[in-house]
């Protein structure tokens, strides 16, 4: 918690909410890990009024009112939204023996960060490794790599890595050289190739902690909703997913959840054969999954989520041949 | 010694290049205006309806502009390298194509840069690359590169124009007067004294030497914004050199067409003779050979050790851009060579139509180095949504790819009214020249 006083001070207010929203959340989300009585050198106002939340060691607490975050109001700016959170590191893992298509990971990210149909920070792909093994899908996030090429390339500091491992873009900063889009290996970013209504928007204010409003000529793609985090909320696909294929948490308490379910990061990773998506190319992506074994439902079952869903998956061999099986 | 007369005579010999305007030059100029309008008006709608007026989408999103941006610079660094190489070496036939080279040099790398303006989203935040530089991402490094070259580029340029300005100056009694207040600012005060000659050679001597470290520098930081990503026809060790010897075919080849094209236009048949044509196809030929071995090293070792991305890029290009590839990389290689290997083939027409092809199968090399990459990311596109199609540039694309070329065209028959294409100080210099070794026969006798 060294880097934490070297902050400067007029951040404690923000900080204290920052710490208590987590810890706030946590009782929300049953269990969601956090460190939040680390320190004692900050001592807001009280207000006499308490409030009960809950530990990660499962203990009920009060704590003073006037200390639980009062977060919506509070609005990250783009400067400060390039601090992350302090003392964390986050992680997520995508558990592909759960996944179905059910396609709730990308349409609540779409209503959450305003987007169009079209437009998918978190995209389902339909992969399959060789001829011999069975296809999968495979929700791809942004994955927030801690050597992010995207962050070396850029020529103006528009995207950046965060202590928190968050990469995020500023698209008050970006200037649309599109350099990025093109060194990031697993396609996660998007352009805003013209005007959209959306982007006039301006009931709530830029944040690259929210990507909303987009903007014009400018790069966008998976946040790990930090405005979320913020308050002690999981991101948005991690709530969704009806499946609990999505966990989400904190590296360095060494705990994740999927809102239901919380366990340990290493031993998940250690036991389940977790690994990351093209690991040798040396991105070190903060996204792991699990392998898609002992599958809780076919494959087929991720057809008729939405009535186009083949059509848009027309060219992969699997949907090919299930298609041609169908028809025969 | 009769120099004033003699330069009195060139300046006869030359100006109705710079002032007179036939019927055909006027045509043509209205031609190229027309082309740079609809340029114009392309970019306007571009700038209006943003970049969705492109054919760039989010897997394609570097398309033709990217394309053309390499194209005219990877020219502009050949010419600076050629010229270069022209001056230091002191190379015989020099005098009658050093002109063309640098105004290539200099008006390539105007236009290119231009591309790749029209390639950010953003114009309005350009300045944020000052605001907020970043100094290791490549961009900043091509910025830094272009701008040094840009300005070396336009002093050795402009020191090897310094000469002429002095001589029309000296020469140009019936001219209108802003040409002579124009001649008279731009000769800076040169009246060819035995010392300003002296530190003129030697200036021009000592940036010749500096736009070749120049071109093969910033050149090479142009390759390594492709090479330095992890993307899969991009990864490569031997862009830079690849690039290099790339831009010198593309660059000797415009070289073969300019002088064709002056020569015809001009009737300058007595300056630019056969035996410019045959050197510069002599070195056309070994340039093109080099440009195909490191096209096939390239492809070969990606075919060869066939890594599933690799395989994959392969796949498309010899797939979706079966004829393409055949152009591009033997039709536009194998013809040249073809032509320029036989002595009876090195006729003028010939070696100028095996320039053409290698220009036209060197864009299309760089489209196919670009495009076909980013339609094949390690993550296949699965997405057959309209939003996901790929790429095909659409007209405001090519009408502002034409327009940058007409734009060179008519900058350069511009500027070709301000100086003489043949530069009058290298003919002087070259009589002066035998003249004085006459002279030391004869003394010696």
């Amino acid at each position: 918690m060294k880097e934490d006083k070297d902050l400067p001070q007029e951040n404690s207010s923000r900080r204290n909410f920052l710490r208590l929203g987590l810890l706030a959340g946590g009782a929300a989300v049953t269990g969601f890990g956090i460190n939040a009585l680390a320190q004692e050198d900050e001592k807001p106002a009280l207000s006499g009024e308490k409030v009960r939340v809950l530990t990660p060691d499962g203990k009920m607490v009060e704590v003073d009112a006037s200390s639980i975050n009062n977060y919506p109001e509070a609005l990250i700016t783009p400067e400060e939204s390039r601090k992350g959170i302090p003392g964390k590191k986050f992680v997520m893992v995508i558990d592909l023996a759960k996944c179905k298509n059910a396609r709730k990971c990308v349409e609540s990210c779409q209503k959450a960060h305003k987007l169009d149909t079209n437009e998918e920070f978190m995209k389902v792909q339909l992969i399959q490794d060789n001829p011999e093994a069975s296809a999968y899908w495979l929700p791809k996030p942004c994955f927030h790599c801690d050597e992010p090429p995207c962050v070396t390339v850029c020529p103006t500091g528009a995207t950046f890595k965060r202590d928190d491992g968050i990469v995020l873009i500023d698209n008050d900063r970006c200037i649309g050289c599109k350099f990025c889009i093109t060194s990031c290996p697993y396609s996660a970013r998007q352009f805003n190739w013209g005007h959209k209504d959306k982007f006039d928007d301006k009931s709530q204010p830029y944040s690259p902690e929210t990507s909303v409003p987009a903007a014009e000529g400018t790069v966008m793609k998976c946040d790990f909703c930090p405005d979320m985090l913020r308050e002690g909320k999981l991101p948005h696909c991690a709530t969704a997913c009806p499946m609990g294929v999505i966990y989400f948490g904190d590296r360095n308490e060494d705990i994740v959840t999927n809102g239901s379910e919380t366990v340990r990061f290493s031993e998940l990773i250690a036991d389940r054969g977790g690994y990351r998506h093209l690991e040798h190319l040396g991105t070190k992506p903060n996204v792991y999954y699990l392998p898609a074994v002992n599958r809780q439902f076919p494959l087929e079952r991720g057809f008729d989520i939405e009535p186009e869903i083949l059509e848009r998956y027309k060219d992969v061999p699997v949907v090919e041949e299930y298609l041609k099986n169908q028809n025969s | 010694m009769d120099l004033d007369i003699r330069k009195r005579e060139l300046v006869k010999e030359f100006s109705p290049m710079l002032t007179k305007s036939t019927l055909t030059s006027k045509i043509w100029i209205g031609i190229l205006i027309a082309v740079i309008a609809t340029g114009l008006l392309a970019f306007v709608l571009q700038v209006v309806k943003g970049h969705e007026v492109t054919g760039m989408r989010d897997n394609v999103v570097w398309g033709i502009y990217i394309i053309n941006f390499i194209f005219f610079v990877c020219l502009s660094y050949s010419g600076a390298f050629i010229s270069g190489i022209l001056h230091f070496f002191k190379t015989p036939w020099k005098n009658a194509v050093s002109r063309i080279v640098e105004i290539i040099t200099v008006l390539s790398l105007i236009v290119g840069p231009i591309f790749i303006l029209l390639c950010i989203g953003r114009l309005d935040r350009l300045h944020y690359l000052f605001l907020y530089p970043r100094i290791q991402s490549p961009i900043t490094w091509d910025i830094i590169a272009i701008m040094t070259d840009l300005v070396g580029c336009f002093i050795y340029l402009y020191l090897t124009f310094i000469p002429d300005f002095a001589i029309l100056r000296d020469n140009s009694e019936d001219a209108p007067n802003w040409r002579k207040k124009l001649y008279r600012f731009l000769a800076i005060g040169y009246y060819d004294t035995e010392t300003q000659r002296k530190t003129l050679h030697k200036l021009t001597r000592t940036m010749s030497a500096m736009v070749i470290a120049l071109a093969i520098v910033a050149y090479s930081v142009l390759a390594w914004i492709f090479s330095l990503t992890l993307q899969p026809g991009w990864n490569s060790s031997i862009f830079a050199p690849y690039f290099i010897v790339a831009g010198l075919y593309s660059g000797i080849a415009v070289i073969i067409i300019a002088m064709y094209l002056i020569r015809k236009f001009y009737h300058l048949e007595h300056y630019i003779r056969k035996i410019h044509f045959t050197s510069a196809g002599i070195i056309l030929l070994i340039v093109s050979m080099l440009y195909g071995y490191f096209t096939f090293s390239e492809y070969f070792s990606r075919w060869f050790s066939h890594k599933i991305s690799d395989a994959h890029l392969l796949e498309t290009l010899f797939g979706k851009y079966f004829w393409q590839f055949i152009l591009a990389n033997y039709v536009g290689v194998l013809l040249p060579v073809f032509i320029l290997f036989f002595k009876k083939l090195r006729t003028i027409p010939l070696i100028t139509f095996a320039s053409v092809v290698a220009i036209l199968g060197l864009w299309l090399n760089r489209y196919l180095i670009v495009v076909p990459t980013l339609e094949t990311p390690y993550l296949p596109i699965q997405d057959t949504r309209e939003e996901f199609v790929h790429y095909t540039a659409t007209w405001i694309e090519w009408s502002l790819s034409f327009a940058g070329v007409a734009a060179f065209i008519l900058f350069f028959i511009l500027l070709m009214r301000l100086v003489p294409i043949i530069p009058m100080s290298g003919i002087i210099d070259y009589e002066r020249d035998q003249d004085s070794k006459k002279h030391k026969v004869s003394t010696q006798n």
